[in-house]
């Protein structure tokens, strides 16, 4: 059924041998599950040229036909004002696919046939797929495929995706279409009033000037829309001086989106008239009955706490003991089986294999049940319905910080590992909110820094170790508000974001589609974080190992010493400087580098006692708030430049998080001295 | 009919129902919120509001959250309950 190999010789490929098919639809509609179903694991994930914006694709043959189809993001128009519409629009208009199917949730028909109104007007051939009967059919709503087909003028198939119904048929439709298009006479909304003259207008005004492949009509429409994308394109396309014509007549003609979008909806209204039947009184449904309970401002909050706590629960029971399997049986036995291996060989060589490349490779394996984790539950929440009102229950708590519900949802994560933080970010919709919550996400404390706040309190503070720890993990929460605050107030001044979200219906998860959302990121950050994760690791093992003999003598010794009067303010010693430096590749680190530097040994009792000796109280907390505010981890660093496609936010990132860092370190540490503390 | 009688919609109380009249964020903001469902002439029912923060609203069988800011931007004709026993 599937066809793996998306490449073939080209021997046995004939001309147009392979079909463009374009699957969009508006979010929430089971666009995936359908997309799922025809590809199964070939497809293939990644992201459209330049932009943040996941992009799929894969290949199957059907009736001997080749088909490649590609995903498109889901829109609930094409207008340019999201990312996700643009790389839609852009996709029709330029890859002009052969035929693009939409999917549809017929128990919403009316709102998803506004963008089948807005593909029609880029006049690509369409097939309608009406998803989720089934759910239409528990409302009540009664919806007939064939009189809508008649309505419409475009084949009509109807689909319960989720139960693998009606998708066979939906496929050759599209690949019927593709061959004969005579089933394909569209019904087109058009323009009522004075605007249908404007349109003509416009038309004549820039007629020859549009060149391919954009439709003179569909940007007429788009510039009355007042499309900023377009207005861009046509100003350059018209010249000066048409463009002063076409701008007054938009000026004066400023208000006909009102008419075009409800031109559009009473379009749908008569297409749906015969075809659909809603029942008289709104029944009150599963979703209203759970969302009695989900979106309280009480309760919704519970609910909330409950579904982080179960996400936090499975990864202690399920992903920390397959991470410490991975670290202890695999990595651990690699490493032992390639040191003896290399026993006859140089010392550097054993060393950079064992030490640089496969504790690189173990810092990798060990993200992977995280991951795992992490995004089964995101998938999850996400499929059932219940993400957009948790996003809607945590809104009010992150209006201050200029962020909205979805920010919220993103850091929360963050407490378990910041790299899941940082990729969550992608649901939201807004740059600047993505961008500002990739920013903050790593003040978040994550389990690793939790684990060395948890081991290096009482080391320090005895009995006061709990209300320090508390305190560190207080400051790092009150840090990032602060720093959200200050930069939706500067850098990300005048870029409010509107929040407008759908809830759509909750319904049963599918295990495809959740198996598909994990496998997709879980290989992307493989991809994209990996080697970046091997190259520190090997850098700093280097750095450490070398010229050798030891540790002491290290250049990383060297460059520890060398910043001896930044780390005097903070009461660091060179060994404490070096100990953050190696927190780099992975936090828990800087514990493996104090036992290595203090005790020369294993990180035990005899570690607490000669570092509570060798380390005042004072220092020890500076180091703390250090180590809670440092520099994100190689991990994180990774998934913000893959999430951001640039170099430039992992490096702000790194640059305020040094700075707030040492600023908050080195006042610690002055006023502890100044209060005596711990004397 | 007259548009005297218009409300923003943050000003409906959770449980009453509009008709929508005007947008008035934009041009921007008009074809966003007609892509989910909100255009002039749209029945629209307020599923939550309380005094601060997003509200809930029911348009086209479409739930929606809006936050209070975009909610200001939506002037409505309010209608009369009809069954002042709901929620």
């Amino acid at each position: 059924m599937n066809d793996p190999t998306p490449a073939r010789s080209p021997a046995d490929r004939r001309p147009n041998a392979t079909l463009l098919v374009a699957l969009a639809g508006q979010p929430n509609v089971g666009k995936s599950t359908v997309f799922n179903l025809l590809t199964g694991l070939s497809q293939h994930v990644g992201n459209w040229p330049g932009k943040t914006v996941e992009r799929k694709e894969g290949v199957f043959v059907r009736d001997g036909e080749r088909v490649r189809i590609v995903d498109l993001p889901g829109a609930y128009g094409l207008t340019a004002r999201s990312v996700e519409e643009r790389v839609a629009r852009d996709f029709v208009i330029h890859e002009r696919p052969d035929v693009v199917i939409v999917v549809a949730d017929a128990s919403v028909l009316e709102r998803n046939l506004y963008l089948v109104a807005e593909l029609l007007a880029l006049g690509v051939p369409l097939v309608l797929g009406l998803n989720m009967m089934d759910v239409a059919e528990a409302q009540g709503i009664q919806v007939e495929p064939q009189v809508l087909q008649a309505a419409l003028g475009l084949p009509v198939v109807p689909l319960v995706a989720t139960r693998n119904l009606g998708v066979a048929e939906l496929v050759e439709a599209a690949v019927r279409l593709a061959s004969d298009s005579s089933s394909h006479r569209p019904s087109r909304p058009d323009m009522t009033g004075p605007h249908r003259e404007v349109l003509a207008r416009l038309r004549a005004l820039l007629g020859e000037r549009i060149p391919e492949p954009y439709d003179p009509a569909w940007v007429a429409l788009k510039l009355l829309e007042g499309d900023v994308e377009v207005t861009g394109r046509a100003r350059a396309w018209a010249g000066d001086e048409i463009w002063r014509e076409v701008d007054a007549l938009l000026e004066a003609h400023e208000d006909a989106i009102v008419d075009i979008t409800s031109g559009r909806y009473d379009w749908i209204a008569r297409m749906v008239r015969a075809a659909v039947r809603h029942p008289r009184l709104r029944q009150v449904n599963l979703t209203d009955r759970f969302d009695r309970v989900a979106v309280h401002p009480l309760w919704g909050v519970f609910v909330l706490l409950g579904a982080f706590g179960l996400v936090f629960w499975v990864t202690f029971v399920v992903a920390a003991p397959v991470q410490s399997w991975l670290d202890v049986r695999v990595v651990g036995r690699l490493q032992g089986g390639l040191a003896r291996a290399l026993t006859g060989s140089p010392a550097w060589l054993g060393g950079l294999a064992v030490d640089g490349v496969l504790g690189g490779v173990g810092i990798v394996l060990t993200f992977l049940p995280v991951l795992v984790v992490f995004f089964g539950a995101l998938g999850l929440l996400e499929d059932t319905g219940y993400l957009t009102r948790a996003a809607y229950v945590t809104d009010r708590f992150m209006h201050v910080l200029g962020l909205h519900g979805k920010s919220c949802l993103a850091l929360c994560l963050g407490f378990g590992c910041n790299v899941p933080a940082v990729m969550g970010a992608r649901m939201i919709e807004a740059r600047a909110g993505r961008l500002l919550t990739i920013l903050l996400a790593p003040f978040v404390p994550c389990s690793a820094r939790l684990m060395v706040l948890a081991f290096l309190a009482p080391v320090f503070f005895g009995r006061g170790a709990l209300l320090v720890s508390w305190s560190l993990v207080a400051l790092n929460l009150l840090v990032l508000a602060l720093v959200g605050v200050a930069a939706s107030r500067t850098l990300f001044r005048g870029r409010h974001m509107a929040f407008i979200m759908e809830l759509p219906l909750y319904h049963l998860p599918n295990a495809r589609t959740i198996l598909a959302f994990i496998w997709g990121h879980v290989l992307e950050f493989l991809r994209n974080a990996a080697s970046i994760i091997l190259i520190v690791s090997v850098v700093v093992w280097a750095a450490a190992s070398f010229p050798g003999p030891g540790i002491e003598t290290s250049y990383l010794a060297r460059f520890g010493r060398s910043l001896a009067p930044v780390g005097a303010l903070m009461g660091f010693d060179w060994r404490l400087i070096v100990a953050l430096a190696s927190s780099f590749v992975a936090k828990e680190n800087a514990i493996a580098t104090l036992a290595i530097l203090y005790g020369g040994g294993a990180p035990g009792a005899d570690l607490a006692q000669t570092l509570a000796a060798h380390v005042a109280p004072a220092s020890g907390l500076a180091f703390l708030t250090v180590t809670m505010l440092f520099v994100p981890c190689v991990a994180t660093v990774a998934a913000m430049r893959q999430e951001t496609r640039s170099w430039r936010w992992p490096l702000v990132s790194v640059l305020l998080h040094l700075l707030v860092a040492l600023t908050a370190g080195s006042l610690v540490y002055q006023t502890a001295r100044w209060l005596e503390f711990g004397r | 009919m007259s548009p005297t009688r218009c409300v923003r919609l943050d000003e409906l109380a959770q449980g009453s129902r509009g008709i929508v009249q005007r947008l008035v964020g934009g041009g921007a903001f008009t074809s966003r919120l007609a892509a989910l469902g909100v255009t002039k002439g749209v029945r629209i029912e307020v599923l939550q509001n309380r005094r601060h923060g997003p509200l809930l609203v029911l348009a086209r069988e479409t739930r929606l959250a809006l936050g209070r800011g975009e909610a200001q931007k939506i002037l409505v004709e309010a209608l009369p309950d009809e069954r002042p026993d709901s929620r």
